[in-house]
Order: structure tokens, then sequence, then C-alpha cells
């Protein structure tokens, strides 16, 4: 039995009788497994533009989506009115994908959470909106007073709170309160020869203090501000082949798009990844490990549970640049025969849950970084990222840095203009020859985009060295003195 | 199997209407000065069979309700899901609680009432053909596809499925200076998405799609699943290039993701803020003559198509740029204020925020070469398929990105090629437009012809 003084039990009026009602009508057509996802989200956006609270918003939508699973087949149906004659019509249209006699639910269920990973603030949004704009405000003035060619200056704040609820016909119960809060600031730098632009953000599973006490509003647009104003002088970035340093954190994202997506469950599956059937083989050198950990406190990708009810894990994919194994959820663990590692996440209450990331990064090896920035004698050191984008089936996948110097014989010498580097997932790894002691996460701005479903992810490195690597420029390399 | 039917029941489009125009009215009594409600509901179906086999069925409707709401020059938005009285109470409420702490802004505010309005005539964007399929055929669609693109050669071993979705929404917005609109839209599509392998065990993927307003104009599955297969095999043995300046032609899937960046630069909200390389270029020439481009709001059965609006303004056509010179910005109300200028009706509404802006039909004006002549001209150069990544700057027109597609060679298709980069600057790109297709053809609200463009950098070895 589980305790009814929850959000959905309050709200909502729920049962337990009504919840084993809902699970027999999913399995009245047969099925092996079948899921109740309820949730109920309220989230907040305010935007301050040209120094004026221009925008401010908020709103709340509540649903629920119910899976059966028969086989590798999935019926999905969802509804947004959470009255018992609409939850019963979706949890019938789903069952269909069977077609089998009627199965029966577990009786009794178990309340799987453990963990608290997370503050939760209840919406209590009306006492905290004035503080919210302070915010805004302040990276607003900080931007401005950087440079006097910060132009225009634009900050966002935006937060949420996902209340969900996962019941299994296995027995699942699982029950959270998810914070997401997170602040940007973008800025453009203008001259009379030019215009360069730069943008900064970050939080996590986070209450409002966050912003005050560890990473404020001046953090970011000072950020902001000062990658702005280095675009102004940044030259041509060059072409082709060459020495690649990545600087630590965000450029982790070289991690979610070469190998990440490339070890989430399904695609192995189906082997329809480039990583398929490799587990136990070298994709990288013997300094690389990498791990994609749902368990860090109070980090952008980070859950109690995931999206199926399962608590999330520290999950080796890569150690000493042997592949270990994949990213998976209840379908693929099942039709796998591999363990559930928590990663079953969905986008809302209107999609199907599929394995995702939550936090991916190397862990830290032995190398001072700024060796590794004098081993270099011609390439470039990346320091920050954009998005990236990965082809798993043929393992090319590239991420667009958007600060980057040159390094010649050493020395880090000119910024460069942004540039797309491009790469083949099962390989690029194995060039990494050095890796850095200084491992630093993201400041908790990613979102992962997958079969049109976005979620929340984090990622971390720390500075490594890539021997060879594609850079997209503009500019063609000397070698020897003669342009190649 | 699931069916779905669909009502055609004339009462709830009354209701809607009502709805939309209740919250307004509650609005203005709680104290607003002018207010904005928008109304969505939709249904959808899809289904992915993969290798034969059902894979996922999905089937849902769903609704929400937006309102704006205006103190003077204050304003805030609020938005649910849930349509119980108390939850829009609540809504309009927080509102209008909202908006006292947002600033007066002298260019916020609704469209004047003269600007309100929706075009005349059938712009024939909703066909209840969409759901006509009985539950079953709706797979064998998506079957279909898959086994066109499994039979037409023994490389194609793998898939990720054949699909075909279905949907269909209404949207009412209502206003207080009186504006109430309604439309629907309908859509389906079918596609597959084959993978081939060749002996060295390496495998590629392409895909091909058919989309439409009305199931009867729906590509036949087989024919898609045949074009996925081609796509999907010209890749196998794709290789890496040299580094190289060559003439590079983009296939028409790729090439209107470059016609977007002039949508993006000249989209009101960036040029306001100069954060667009094509900022105060209005009347000035921004691409070679031979460069017209269109946004038509207005289009009979366009996937870009509606009869106003997201603020009630009706939609229009508007030349963005005619032979290469900048003839409008695309704008909503807002920036339109901001700019002096007059608002394009390309202001799209989401649930909540301010008012963004989207396009209508937004496309290049077709050549007189084909895209075999295109290619025939060229000794060597690249023909571009695919783009990965997104590396476009708008403020500086810095352009970088990820690349597949074909190599050229004596003008013809040589191999395959991968792993390489386009990079250049969008303020010379659109100079270099030097060969524009033949083949215009809408598969969203973006459409361009295959295009040739001189001049950028190939990152390859």
């Amino acid at each position: 039995m589980v305790n009814q003084n929850h959000f959905f039990f309050e709200h909502y009026g729920l049962t337990q009788p009504d919840l084993e009602r809902y699970l027999a009508a999913a399995l009245s057509a047969g099925g092996e497994y079948a899921d109740l996802y309820f949730e109920y989200l309220s989230s907040t956006s305010l935007m301050v533009d040209e120094s004026m609270v221009k925008s401010a918003s908020q709103g709340i939508s509540a649903g629920c989506g119910i899976r059966v699973v028969a086989g590798e087949r999935t019926g999905y149906a969802y509804t947004d009115d959470l009255s018992p004659a609409r939850i019963l019509q979706a949890a019938r249209t789903a069952a269909l994908i069977a077609s089998g006699p009627a199965k029966t639910p577990v009786v009794g269920f178990q309340d799987k959470q453990a963990r608290s990973l997370y503050p939760v603030t209840l919406p209590s949004v009306d006492a905290e909106i004035t503080a919210k704009v302070d915010l805004l405000m302040r990276s607003d003035a900080s931007a401005r007073a950087y440079d006097a060619r910060i132009k225009e200056v634009r900050a966002s704040y935006a937060d949420e709170l996902r209340n969900i609820l996962v019941i299994g016909s296995d027995g699942t119960f699982a029950e959270d309160s998810q914070p997401l809060a997170r602040m940007n600031v973008s800025c453009i730098a203008k001259t009379e020869k030019n215009s360069a632009r730069g943008s900064s953000g970050g939080g996590g599973r986070v209450a409002l203090d966050f912003f005050f006490g560890e990473k404020t509003p001046e953090h970011f647009a000072k950020e902001a501000a000062r990658q702005a104003i280095l675009q102004l002088d940044a030259r041509e970035a060059p072409a082709g082949e060459m020495e690649v340093v990545l600087g630590p954190g965000w450029p982790g994202v070289l991690l979610h798009e070469a190998v990440g997506h490339g070890l989430e469950a399904d695609f192995n599956r189906k082997k329809t990844s480039a990583f398929a059937g490799l587990v136990g083989r070298r994709v990288a050198s013997d300094k690389c490990t990498i791990v994609d950990n749902g368990t860090m406190p109070w980090r952008r990708g980070s859950l109690n549970v995931d999206d199926e009810g399962q608590p999330t894990q520290e999950t080796v994919l890569i150690e000493n640049g042997i592949l270990k194994g994949y990213l998976s959820d209840k379908l693929s663990s099942k039709l796998m025969g591999i363990a559930d590692t928590g990663n079953g996440r969905r986008e809302s209450y209107e999609h199907i849950p599929m394995p995702r990331m939550t936090n991916t990064y190397m862990l830290p090896g032995n190398d001072d970084p700024q060796d590794i920035i004098r081993s270099v004698k011609h390439g470039i050191y990346a320091v920050n990222f954009g998005g990236g984008q990965v082809d798993i089936t043929n393992g090319k996948f590239v991420f667009s840095a958007s600060e980057a110097y040159m390094i010649e014989d050493g020395q880090v010498t000119f910024p460069i203009k942004g540039a797309t580097l491009i790469g083949n997932g099962p390989d690029v790894l194995t060039r990494v020859s050095m890796v850095g002691n200084d491992l630093k996460l993201d400041e908790g701005v990613g979102t992962c985009g997958k079969d049109g479903q976005a979620v929340p992810v984090g990622v971390g490195i720390p500075t490594i060295k890539i021997d060879s690597l594609t850079v997209g420029g503009t500019a063609r390399k000397e070698v020897g003195g003669f342009m190649q | 199997m699931p069916t779905t039917v669909e009502t055609q029941n004339p009462k709830q489009d009354t209701d809607l209407k009502d709805l939309a125009q209740d919250v307004v009215a509650r609005a203005m009594a709680g104290g607003a000065t002018t207010a904005e409600a928008v109304v969505r509901e939709g249904d959808e179906f899809s289904t992915v069979v993969r290798l034969g086999q059902v894979e996922t069925l999905k089937e849902a409707g769903s609704k929400s309700i937006g309102v704006r709401v205006f103190y003077g020059q204050r304003a805030a938005s609020t938005y649910s899901s849930d349509f119980s009285r108390d939850a829009i109470d609540r809504m309009v409420k927080s509102a209008l609680e909202l908006a006292k702490i947002t600033s007066e802004d002298p260019f916020g505010g609704i469209p004047e009432a003269d600007q309100l309005g929706s075009i005349k005539g059938d712009l024939d964007l909703y066909h209840k053909d969409v759901y006509s399929l009985p539950g079953e055929e709706r797979i064998n669609y998506a079957r279909r596809a898959e086994k066109a693109a499994l039979d037409a050669d023994p490389r194609i071993k793998n898939s990720e499925g054949g699909s075909f979705d279905a949907a269909t929404g209404r949207k009412v917005l209502a206003n207080s200076h009186g504006f109430v609109g309604e439309y629907r839209r309908s859509y389906c599509s079918v596609s597959a998405v084959p993978i081939a392998q060749d002996d060295a065990g390496n495998m590629q993927r392409d895909y091909w799609f058919s989309v439409s307003r009305n199931l009867a104009k729906l590509d036949a599955p087989e024919q898609v699943g045949k074009i996925a297969a081609q796509r999907t095999l010209r890749r196998l043995g794709a290789r890496k290039v040299k580094t190289a300046k060559v003439p590079i032609v983009f296939d028409p899937m790729v090439a209107n993701s470059i016609l977007e960046h002039i949508f993006e630069g000249v989209n009101g909200d960036a040029v306001y803020r100069g954060a667009s390389f094509l900022a105060g270029k209005l009347g000035e020439k921004i691409a070679g003559a031979n460069v017209t481009i269109i946004d038509d709001g207005t289009m009979v059965g366009g996937f870009g198509s509606s009869p106003f609006d997201g603020e009630g303004v009706p939609t229009r056509r508007t030349v963005v740029v005619e032979n290469g010179v900048l003839k409008s910005y695309i704008l909503n109300t807002y920036t339109a204020k901001k700019l002096g200028l007059k608002t394009t009706g390309n202001a799209s509404r989401g649930l909540a925020g301010t008012p963004g802006i989207g396009p209508g039909n937004y496309f290049l004006q077709p050549g007189t070469k084909t895209p075999q002549q295109i290619i025939g001209e060229i000794q060597e150069g690249l023909y571009v398929t695919e783009f990965l990544g997104h590396g476009a700057n708008l403020v500086t027109g810095d352009y970088s990105r990820g690349a597949s597609g074909l190599w050229i060679s004596g003008g013809q298709l040589a191999y395959p090629v991968e792993e390489i980069t386009v990079a250049g600057n969008l303020k010379e790109l659109f100079f270099n437009i030097s060969e524009i297709g033949t083949d215009l053809e809408f598969r969203g609200s973006v459409a361009s012809p295959t295009i040739r463009v001189d001049g950028l950098m190939v990152g390859g070895e």
C-alpha cells in the first residue's frame, strides 16, 4: 500500500483501486507490460530586453500517458483530461497494440524512490517573481557595464516544477518532484566596423537561491559580454585536419555526440548504431573512461528516478578505452537481456520513453592542461561550443565551436571565428593522446533532442588533446610555405 | 486495431470561439486594458513499422488555452491545459497579476482594430480524409513504404522503419478589439528510413517522405520507399575529400536551410536589435540579381498558409528580395512598431510569451536550369545532400556546417563523400548563388530549388 498523501492523490483524487483499474484496462487485450505516467508541470519564464521586463509568462500543463508493451510493439495514448472516463478510454486505445486474452497487473505497488538529489520548492511563484526579475535586471546592468561596446543585452530566466507519478503493471510505483531552473544572458557587441555575439547561461535542478550564491547573474553576464568582445577581433578559422585541444566543461558535448547517442540501447538492439556489436572492443585510447551519471546532486541531467520509475545510476560506458555497455530503458533491457540502467526518459506525458543520457562525462587523467597546450605544434584550442549533432548509423558527428583560439608552437596565439568540427564517433577517441586533471561539468545549459523529444542533460570533460580532427573553417592552412 | 472517428460537431466550434471570447471578457472585467486569447485543439496518430512488424502505435488528442493581457503597455501571458472553470479563472487571474511586474514598453500592445481580419476564400487547409483510413490501412501505408525500401536492393539490410502520421488541429484567436477567428488544418505523411550496408560492414542511412494536407494527394508509399532506398544506397562507400575551394550544388532539402538564414536575417526581432547581418540593408543589394525571395501566407493548400496570423492580422504575399535587392523585412506588430514600419502579418503565437515571427510559404523563385544541367556544368565540385549541425552565426554571417553528399567530377555525380565541412560567410554566399534550378517543390513552409554556390571552402583531409 502506498502513501496516499501524494501530489496526484491529493490534486486529482486518484486512489489505488483507480490505478489498478486503469492498468487492467491497458492490459485488457493482452500485452506484457503497461505503465501510466502522470505529469503536472508548472512553469514560469521571464525576459529582460533593452533593460525592460518585456515578457512574463506562466502556465500549467497536466496529463497522463499510457503505454502498453507487447513484445517489441508499443501502444501509446495520452489524455490531458485526468477524469477516470478519459484515462480509461486512453488505456483501452493503447491496449489495442496487443491481441490476446487480458492480463492481470501485479497487485500492490512498491514505492521505489529512495533518494533526494535536488531541493523541491513549491510553485509559490508569486512570492519569488520579483526576486527573479531582480536577477535579470542585475545581469543586464552587469553586461552593459562590462564594456561600452556591449550594445544589446537580453537576459532570460525560466523555471519549472514537474510532478510525476509512474505506475507499472510490474508493481512499479514512483513519484518525484523535479525542479529545473535556468538563466541565460546574450549580448551583442558593436563597433563601427563589425558586430559579434556572446552568450552564457546555467542552472540545474536548483532553487532560486542558487543564483544568489553559486552562480550569480553577474557571473553569466560577464561571461556573455567577454565572449562578444573577444569575437570582435576573431580571425578566420582554419580548414582541414589538425590537432585539437578541447577545454574543460561544455566541450564535453563531444562525448554526447561522438559516443553517447551511439551507445543508447535502442539503436544497438536494432543494430542501427555504428557501435552495435562493439562491447568489449577498443573504441577509445586507454586514457579515456566515460560515464553517464544520473545521480549527481542538483545537476541538470540528474533524476531521482527516470520516467519509467527506475532509480538512476552511474553507468560506465567506456573504461580505459574499452566499450563496456549501453544506456538502457525497460524495453531494451528486457529485449536485450541487459540491466536497466535507469535511462528511460521522455519529454512529457505525450511521449513514449526511450533510452537517453543524463550527465555524460570523461573522468580526469594525469596531464597538466598547460602541458597539453604546449605539446601542440599547429592546431586549435576550443573552449566553448554551441550544439552538435550525430548520424548514429555512420557515426559521423559535428559540434560547433563558438570560442576557439589558434595554437602555434605550443602557444595560444589569437581568437578564431566559430567553426564546426567533424569526426567519426567510433574512432575519434582513439586519437585522444592526453587527458587533463581538470574535469569540469558544464554550467547547466544542455538540452538534447532525439526523435523530436527534448530532455535536459549535462556534459563534462577535462582538457583533452585529439591528435587529428577536421576543422571546418575558411582559411587554408599553410604547410612548409606552400598552400595545401 | 484502433480507429479514430472524426466527429464533426459544429456546436464544438462555437464552444471554442465562445470560450476564447469569454476569456477575453473575463480579463477585461479583471482590469486589463486589452486582452487576447488563443485556443488550440488537435489530434494525432502515428505508427512506425519496422522490419514488417508494428513497432509503435500512438493516438491521442489534446487541447490548450492561453491568454495575453495588457495593463496599458505592460504585458503578461499564461496558459493551461485544464479547461475547467476554476483552472481558467486561475489562468486569467495569474496573467493580470503577472502583468504588474513587467515594464511599460512604449511599443507593446495588440494590433490596432483596423489591422485585424481574415483573408477571404477557402485556403483548402483541412481535409478530413487524413483520418479516413481504417487502422489497419494506416499501418499498411507505413509497412508498404518500408517494404519498398527493403525490397529495392539486397544491400538494404536493416531499417529504422516506415511510418505514417496524421494530424488535425484547430486554432481560435480572439481579442478585445472584437476580433475572433478560427481555422482548421490537416496533415498526413508517409516516410521510410532504410539502412544499407556494404561488404565491409559500413552502414549508411537516409530517408524520404511525402507530406500533404490531403491523403488523396500523398505519394504512393512504394514511391517513397523506393526513393529512400536510392538516397541511402548512393551513400555507401563514402569517403573524405581534400580540403579545397570548389563549386557546391545544394539539393533542395539542404538549399532550403540556407534560404532560412535570409529569413532569420530579415526577421524583425533580429533587425531591431542589430543582431543580423541584414539589419539596416532595406533597399540595398544583399544577393545576386538572379535571387528573388517571396513569403506568401495566402497560397491555397500551402503548408505555411493561414487566414490570419498569430495576432489576428490577415496574411499576405510579401516580396522579401527582388532581383537581389532587400525589399521587406518580415514583421509582427511589435517589431514593425520598433522599426517604424507596418506588420507583414507574420506573427507566430505560441500559447505563452510575446508573439514571435514565422514564415508563411517562404521560397526562392525557381530559375531555368534543371539540376542535371547545373551539375553537368561542373568539372570538380561537391553536391551536398545533407547537413549535420547548425553552424550559422546571424550576427557576423559566419557559416560552417558538417555535410555529406556526392563528389562531382566531369559533370557527373562520381562518388559519395562524408565527414566534411562547408564554410563561408552568408554576406557573400547570397551574391555567389550562380545557378538556381527549376525544381521548386513545397515539402513544408520553406522551399528552395537546387542552387549552385561558388566560393565556399570544403574542409576535409
